[in-house]
């Protein structure tokens, strides 16, 4: 394999009054990874903007806010992102007006999109409205040497979907973070064999990088921060050398590692949530390796907010977390402990009094 | 005074009971069915606060408590009171909880003593059980 290094400094201009002042420097270690196609590439990731109408054009202005912020950094980005991942949760209850409210602003991103459904995208319509207007529920694409996988991960037993009065009352249902009367959620078997079959195609030393709403692996059944089904797509994924999941749904930072696959989590653009281990009635299987962002002050909007962007180094992601209002920081492959290591905070003595939660 | 008057009160009964023959009835004497009847009073507030924390109807813009707290995750109601740097004095929870209805609800706070209040109160803190007090802790 031959590898060249190239180190490439580029500025993120931030957006909003802070602009001229505060400038958040990236940098991008580019190792070129062998295959013949394979080029180091930078894309976005906005995730769980959860826009919420009030009535008529009236939306919910925090959430309005935090989605704009994104799509505003997003674009400023130099050098600009080959595409832009929207994690799921556009909309709070799956309206059409919030849908459509999303797609607007989300007009305004001057790259392209790759968009993965959640669960409040879901439940109204289980999904119609985002197959037809947005983005097929699930589908797979190569980019410059990595093949990427969009499953629909936010799926969950026919028996529970059936036992709702209504639509509006389903979506309220699934909704509710904390709702004892929630459903895991599942891939299904249907989308199994749709993923067996779509990476049978794929050699074992392809990067495979998977995009999917809920995380792929069980961290808290009582908040559905749980894939039912996750062992099933963890197979299906084993033979591959290297694997990245990236999601959305949980709004915070988090990452871990099962195996031969690498997993990372993104921030909600609309507001934090707490860590599983801040909830003492239930166990929980938040991951040891995750150094946990900051306590989010309340007093301030878009603390614990934010948004991403990941570079590709080796067929391994590098992930850069864009805390609006703390320090960004970066979590990246560490080849030689073969997990996500944060670049600054991974050791315990370095850690910070905020990122302890209880 | 009037404490005063009912101690005066139950203690003439007392010696009235005593003079009978009769079990002396103390202030602190229950049953279990007392117990029974009073955690159910309390499990009711419990309920009508949960349902509180999950309204879109607290606040005005449809946003609810859980949204943030799932479970009341993320309150720490055993911190309170403790000095809120953001409003630069010691604050109680309930303060806290009309703050978070006033600003991300968009609505109009609690009297603090309102029933919705004690409910909400009730509901945090039930999800919250077992953990130790400890006051004052940022």
């Amino acid at each position: 394999m031959s590898q060249s290094k190239i180190t490439r400094r580029s500025f993120l201009k931030r957006a909003g009054a802070a602009a001229a002042a505060a400038a958040a420097p990236m940098s991008l270690v580019e190792i070129a990874w062998g295959k013949s196609d394979a080029r180091n590439f930078t894309f976005a990731y906005i995730s769980d903007s959860h826009l919420t109408q009030i009535k008529g054009a009236k939306f919910v202005s925090n959430f309005d806010k935090g989605l704009k912020r994104a799509i505003a950094e997003v674009n400023f980005m130099y050098p600009k992102p080959d595409f832009v991942v929207f994690g799921g949760d556009l909309a709070q209850l799956g309206k059409r007006a919030e849908i459509d409210h999303g797609l607007e602003l989300m007009s305004a991103l001057r790259a392209p999109v790759k968009w993965v459904v959640g669960e409040h995208d879901f439940y109204l319509d289980m999904g119609e409205y985002w197959a037809d207007k947005v983005s097929p529920l699930r589908y797979s694409f190569d980019h410059k040497g990595v093949h990427f996988v969009v499953l629909n991960s936010i799926l969950t037993y026919e028996d529970w979907i059936r036992k709702w009065k209504t639509p509006e009352e389903r979506m309220l249902a699934m909704a509710r973070l904390d709702n004892p009367q929630g459903s895991p959620f599942i891939v299904g078997d249907e989308q199994l064999r749709w993923l067996r079959k779509d990476l049978a195609k794929v050699s074992s030393d392809t990067p495979v990088v998977v995009l999917s709403h809920s995380p792929l692996y069980k961290v808290f059944k009582p908040w559905n921060f749980w894939t039912d089904d996750a062992e099933k797509v963890q197979a299906e994924l084993k033979r591959f050398r290297k694997v990245t999941v990236i999601h959305g749904h949980v709004h915070q930072v988090l990452y871990n590692q099962i195996g031969n696959i690498s997993f990372y989590a993104m921030m909600s653009t609309a507001w934090p949530w707490p860590y599983p281990v801040s909830y003492t009635q239930a166990p929980n299987a938040v991951p040891k390796l995750t150094v946990f962002m900051n306590r989010a002050d309340p007093h301030s909007e878009r603390d614990g907010t934010g948004w991403g962007w990941l570079d590709l180094d080796s067929g391994r992601v590098n992930m850069h977390y864009e805390l609006w209002e703390n320090t960004p920081r970066t979590v990246r492959f560490d080849a030689a402990k073969g997990h996500p290591a944060d670049t600054v905070y991974q050791d315990p003595a370095k850690r910070i009094p905020p990122q302890e939660h209880y | 005074m009037r404490y005063h008057d009912t101690i005066k009160r139950l203690a003439a009964a007392g010696v009235a009971a005593l003079a009978l023959g009769a079990a002396p009835a103390g202030a602190d004497e229950f049953t279990k069915a007392d117990l029974e009847k009073w955690r159910k009073e309390f499990m009711a507030v419990v309920a009508e606060g949960e349902k509180l924390f999950h309204s879109g109807k607290l606040g005005g813009n449809s946003v609810s408590c859980d949204m943030c707290h799932p479970n009341g995750a993320n309150t720490h109601p055993e911190t309170y009171p403790k000095f809120q740097k953001q409003l630069g004095q010691v604050a109680t929870l309930r303060q806290m909880i009309n703050w978070c209805i006033e600003n991300p609800l968009e609505g109009k706070p609690l009297p603090l003593d309102d029933p919705r209040m004690i409910a909400l109160e009730a509901y945090i803190t039930y999800e919250r059980r077992g953990v130790p007090l400890e006051p004052g802790k940022h």
